[in-house]
């Protein structure tokens, strides 16, 4: 299969794949020690952060051509739905931190 | 010059994603990194809309199309968002994760309706996030429909054949377009209703109190579509954010079903949701279920409370734990956080056992409740540690007749938000009886000998 020869032999792809290798340990890495207090909060951060998927709809939006009225229409509410998620995420995620920082003030 | 500015906006991109998922697991710095990485997202999403090239050179078009997708999307998003419930924000996130997912699937269908015979890479890579966003998007759906009652559970007979059915037909009619068998449209979009049919039966006979793993996983899964996004572009962010809150959401995950003390297995096969312990009735004489938490969990839970109340036994006297003690008091007095003891009459091997103690140590005297004052203030109290004490907590003496201890006051620890029990290991008190209290669901267990355990929890709780 060249297409599998091509993962390795293609600098863009390998390129590519190394990211992806190193972003798997970097996230384990990262997380690993969470009180459980912050696993939602946590959850609807990373959420927030997979909002990222905008920037396709962006381009595949900016890409199609002004007469193929199916890719507009999917493509805009591609591009509605990835800043719901964006958009969305940080804000409630927002909300649920506020509580910790209410406590703090409490207590000073 | 402006040719390195899309690639440093991204490179910005990358790196307040980790920074921000590194703070937002750190109580003290989540809520700015939730904000680095809203920054982050922002340069991103800006930079693709001005900066962005194709491989030809040409500039995106069709701003007035993006723009107002971003601001429909902008404003629907904040007021949704700031308007629910505290308590219905799981069944947001799970909403918006589905918006993710849908979003992901939308890209892989514009791109196949582009061009529905393109190199094997490119397919693979359509494919792949067109199946993963759809079984996000339709799984999500689900989850959100059951946390908010609009969707019971329900059992499916031979779920599990039907899921493993479907699987092999997506796998089937991949390798056809894959392979090049045959390049029938029909084949992918038999694809994307198989994947919406799976995402849909896979979360349908999960219960609702699992349903935060299930969204958590459901996250992970949006992630991995996003980073096939990244492939299909070739775009650094996509991938970076993508596989990040994938592996992350993975681990995230199995960290939410331990805090549970359910195993993943459990959660998405094993019959689902409904407790099969023995939910009260006080039968779990034995082997019931207890859970354990860890010090960093311990650490926060009492960081962020206002009122703790310690309850010595024998245990703290054992492990002459009384100096940790009082060190554990002062760092939460200087975190503002109210500290007493409670203290039962026959706690400890002689009457006034834990008294002398805790003031060999300098615990100030006004500090220790007697057992009536404090069984009043317990149900203002957010958390309460017992530190090797046992049969003074123990409720069969107030509920069980049959109990060697029945009618011996104890000190009402239930009242409290949180129980946390320091003991040795599970075996009974000094009575030699059982206690229910380890495996109520307030309780959680920290294993380890009361000194150590106290001098883990100081340092601990120094860094919080």
């Amino acid at each position: 299969m060249d297409f599998l020869t091509n993962l390795f032999t293609d600098p863009a792809t390998y390129r590519l794949i190394t990211i992806v290798i190193l972003s798997i340990f970097l996230g384990i890495e990262v997380i690993s020690r969470v009180p459980s207090v912050l696993h939602t909060p946590l959850m609807s951060g990373a959420n927030a952060i997979h909002g990222v998927v905008i920037i396709g709809a962006i381009i595949v939006m900016g890409q199609a051509s002004t007469d193929d009225y199916l890719a507009l229409t999917l493509g805009f509410l591609a591009v509605i739905l990835g800043t719901l998620n964006v958009v969305g995420g940080f804000v409630v995620t927002d909300r649920m931190l506020e509580m910790f920082d209410k406590k703090k003030k409490k207590k000073k | 010059m402006e040719s390195i500015l899309l690639p440093l906006s991204y490179l910005i991109g990358s790196v307040t994603f980790i920074m921000g998922l590194k703070m937002l697991s750190h109580p003290d710095s989540a809520r700015k990194g939730n904000l680095v990485a809203a920054f982050g997202m922002t340069i991103a999403i800006f930079a693709t809309i001005f900066l962005y090239k194709n491989e030809a050179g040409a500039s995106l078009g069709n701003y007035p199309w993006i723009f107002c997708g971003l601001l429909i999307g902008t404003f629907v998003g904040t007021i949704a968002a700031k308007k629910v419930q505290m308590t219905a924000m799981p069944e947001m996130v799970s909403l918006f994760n589905g918006m993710g997912g849908a979003c992901a699937m939308l890209i892989s269908l514009i791109e196949y309706h582009h061009d529905p015979n393109p190199e094997t890479g490119k397919l693979v890579v359509i494919i792949l996030g067109m199946i993963i966003g759809t079984v996000s998007f339709a799984g999500s759906m689900v989850a959100w429909g059951k946390l908010n009652g609009r969707i019971n559970d329900h059992t499916i007979p031979g779920a599990q054949i039907i899921n493993f059915l479907l699987f092999g037909g997506l796998l089937f009619l991949a390798i056809m377009l894959i392979g090049g068998f045959s390049t029938s449209s029909a084949f992918f979009y038999g694809m994307l209703a198989l994947a919406a049919l799976y995402g849909i039966l896979f979360v349908m006979p999960i219960g609702g109190a699992d349903m935060p793993v299930v969204i958590s996983l459901l996250n992970s899964f949006t992630g991995c579509a996003a980073a096939f996004g990244g492939f299909l572009y070739n775009n650094p962010v996509m991938l970076t954010g993508g596989i990040l809150v994938g592996s992350a959401g993975t681990i995230l995950t199995i960290l939410m079903c331990n805090a549970m003390n359910r195993s993943l297995k459990n959660v998405l096969i094993g019959s689902f949701g409904g407790n099969k312990t023995i939910a009260g009735g006080g039968v779990s004489k034995e082997g019931g279920n207890y859970k354990e938490i860890s010090l960093s969990d311990t650490a926060v839970l009492m960081a962020y409370a206002q009122k703790v109340m310690i309850i010595p036994g024998y245990g703290l006297a054992v492990a002459q734990a009384q100096h940790a003690c009082h060190e554990l008091e002062k760092v939460l007095n200087e975190k503002g956080v109210e500290v007493s003891y409670g203290i039962h009459p026959v706690a400890g091997r002689m009457p006034g056992h834990m008294n002398v103690l805790l003031a060999e140590a300098d615990v100030p005297y006004e500090k220790l409740k007697e057992m009536e004052d404090a069984n009043d203030e317990m149900s203002t109290t957010n958390v309460v540690m017992i530190i090797g004490a046992n049969d003074v907590v123990n409720p069969a003496a107030k509920e069980d007749p049959a109990s060697p201890i029945y009618g011996m006051p104890i000190l009402e620890v239930e009242k409290a938000d949180h129980v946390i029990v320091n003991k040795r290991s599970m075996k009974p008190g000094y009575a030699g009886i059982e206690n229910d209290l380890f495996y109520k669901p307030k309780t959680s267990m920290l294993f380890g000998d009361a000194k150590k355990v106290l001098q883990d929890l100081v340092s601990e709780l120094k860094n919080v």
